[in-house]
């Protein structure tokens, strides 16, 4: 396997993550379809995220990585007319039980957005307000675990001498971190991130693709994102979807240097998309 | 062509400076109407003070400050004596009642028409409740002296006192001989007046809530109250607050539908069931037949509501920036 990361790393000019060896899977993914009313949107998709590693998801607008991501957390339960079949696990659990408990589902699964979402509250209750959820904890307990998730968003040396500040009052990197920090303050196994450095500037950017590698420590991690130096930089494994398709999944080194599908060569060149 | 373009080209400056200096006039001419249309409404709110100060003069002259807490009303008695604190205690009460009832169901409306209903039920129910704006306040005093009356005298009340009776002060609250004409009677019907207003303001500012910001509350695992009672409704406070005060403002000065089912009674009673009046209402039935000391003194009660509406709209806002500074803002 070492010899493996070695070749990989020195082929191709994006920088890449070093390769590790393949993760029991997280989420199984198998035999996907969801629509859209009467739109089929996603088609017959099989894939399977790893355990403490990040898988990332591109393609051109609307080809349905969003709408997976989506799925994993059945956050398309909110609108009518959405629905999935196929089969998809998390470790034992069946996402798509209609009888699934779906706050517990989200608790597990978390989600940062493509726009931070900071809720109107104080940096401090941002944090607090999931914990108490599913927890009923002391006042010094809850202070050690917002510190400890804030320190988890990279946030807590900015924070942490103004944290009955509203949170609206951040900068919008620092918004999306406390974002993330709220995520992660709930104790999720895997977090899906939906275009989360598009409404923000480079070095925010950096910070939080930092923070995604640290996590992937702790958590499997997916990510949408439409910046193909970003999947390079922060992901194990890339997903290119097309028209509602995967087209092709693989190790992240093996995608950007030789895919195996023409369509995904063309898009990674940026012929189309 | 080109002669065309050579005399265009000769003119050109002195057309452009006439043309604008015609824009200049319109634009003049602009700022002067919208400023006008400003001022007009300093001019008559500044108008209906000062005339209502001069009608009350005479009022406030033979009985200052005493006119707030006194709760005789004898304006045929020589010299006529006239109190003003029955009218505002029935205005602040009715007015409160009304707005117990209708915050909490306006508001749990207009959850459910954004948050929890089928999109089929969404249309009937949202045209119910304008419609219900639009129903003339007479015909709510009507209702309130006819079917309503007689139901909270009949049974309402009975089941009541029951249920009240021997504790120290809501078996008071609820006491007394029934009547059709009553506080209570008359904050319900203010209730169902004003609900629309919190309504539909609510409906409009819950939709102003970006779905993401939901979609993100749902994703920590919120349920659909915890999203409502965290993100939707702190989002929207201001909003919310801003048709409640809409409301109350319109509870504080109803007329017609209060004058018809509140009993006109300037006598102050403990309990809700029993007769009393509101400063409009007062005014309403007695202003055609009064004159001298009497009149001035309806006139003074007037400028009263406007003071206790300035007051009590004031007071909101005052609220509203101290919630603001608690959230951090």
């Amino acid at each position: 396997m070492s010899e493996l990361s070695v070749s990989m790393s020195a082929a191709g000019g994006l920088p890449q993550a070093p390769v590790l060896p393949d993760a029991p899977a997280k989420v199984t993914v198998r035999n996907l379809n969801f629509y859209y009313g009467e739109h089929h949107a996603l088609k017959n998709i099989n894939l399977a995220l790893g355990t403490n590693r990040v898988t990332a998801f591109i393609g051109p607008s609307g080809c349905g990585k969003s709408t997976l991501l989506r799925i994993f957390n059945r956050m398309y339960d909110l609108y009518p007319g959405q629905r999935a079949t196929g089969q998809l696990m998390l470790d034992q659990t069946n996402i798509l039980d209609p009888k699934l408990d779906l706050n517990l589902l989200r608790a597990r699964v978390g989600m940062v957005f493509q726009k931070p979402t900071p809720f109107p509250m104080t940096i401090y209750e941002n944090i607090a307000f999931g914990i108490r959820l599913y927890e009923k904890i002391s006042k010094s307990e809850m202070d050690g675990r917002v510190e400890k998730a804030l320190r988890g968003g990279a946030l807590w040396n900015e924070v942490k001498d103004k944290l009955n500040a509203s949170g609206l009052s951040l900068s919008g990197g620092q918004q999306q971190r406390l974002c993330i920090a709220r995520t992660v303050a709930v104790r999720p196994e895997v977090i899906l991130f939906d275009e989360p450095c598009s409404a923000l500037d480079p070095i925010s950017t950096a910070k939080v693709e930092e923070l995604i590698q640290e996590l992937s420590e702790d958590y499997t991690i997916a990510i949408v994102t439409h910046n193909m130096q970003q999947a390079a930089r922060v992901s194990d494994k890339t997903a290119f979807m097309y028209l509602g398709e995967l087209i092709e999944f693989d190790d992240t080194s093996k995608i950007f240097t030789s895919p195996t599908d023409r369509r995904t060569q063309d898009y990674i060149t940026g012929r189309f998309g | 062509m080109a002669v065309e373009s050579d005399v265009i080209d000769a003119t050109g400056p002195y057309d452009r400076a006439k043309a604008l200096g015609a824009f200049k006039l319109g634009d003049v001419t602009f700022y002067w109407i919208t400023r006008l249309s400003a001022i007009s409404v300093l001019l008559i709110l500044g108008g209906i003070i000062i005339s209502l100060i001069v009608g009350a003069f005479p009022a406030m002259k033979e009985y200052g400050f005493a006119f707030l807490w006194t709760q005789r009303w004898a304006p045929s008695a020589d010299p006529p004596v006239l109190g003003a604190l029955g009218p505002m205690y029935g205005t602040l009460v009715t007015s409160f009642i009304a707005m117990l009832i209708a915050i909490p169901v306006g508001l749990g409306i207009a959850i459910f028409l954004t948050e929890l209903c089928p999109q089929w039920l969404r249309r009937p129910i949202g045209m119910a409740i304008e419609l219900l704006a639009g129903i003339p306040s007479i015909i709510y005093g009507m209702w309130g002296f006819f079917v309503l009356g007689p139901f909270l005298a009949n049974t309402f009340q009975p089941f009541m006192i029951k249920i009240f009776d021997g504790v120290p002060v809501l078996g008071a609250i609820f006491a007394g001989p029934p009547s059709y004409l009553s506080l209570f009677n008359a904050a319900l019907i203010l209730s169902i007046m004003v609900l629309p207003f919190i309504t539909s303001i609510s409906v409009d500012v819950f939709k102003t809530v970006p779905p993401v910001l939901k979609e993100a509350a749902y994703g920590v695992g919120c349920t659909t109250w915890e999203v409502v009672r965290s993100v939707v409704i702190p989002y929207t406070r201001v909003g919310i607050i801003g048709g409640v005060m809409l409301a109350l403002g319109r509870a504080l000065g109803e007329t017609m539908a209060v004058t018809f089912i509140i009993g006109n009674s300037f006598r102050i009673s403990s309990s809700i069931f029993a007769p009393g009046t509101t400063i409009s209402a007062a005014i309403a039935s007695e202003f055609a037949e009064s004159d001298g000391l009497h009149q001035s003194g309806l006139i003074l009660l007037g400028l009263l509501l406007f003071v206790l509406t300035f007051f009590v709209l004031s007071g909101a806002r005052l609220m509203l920036m101290r919630l603001d500074k608690k959230a951090g803002k």
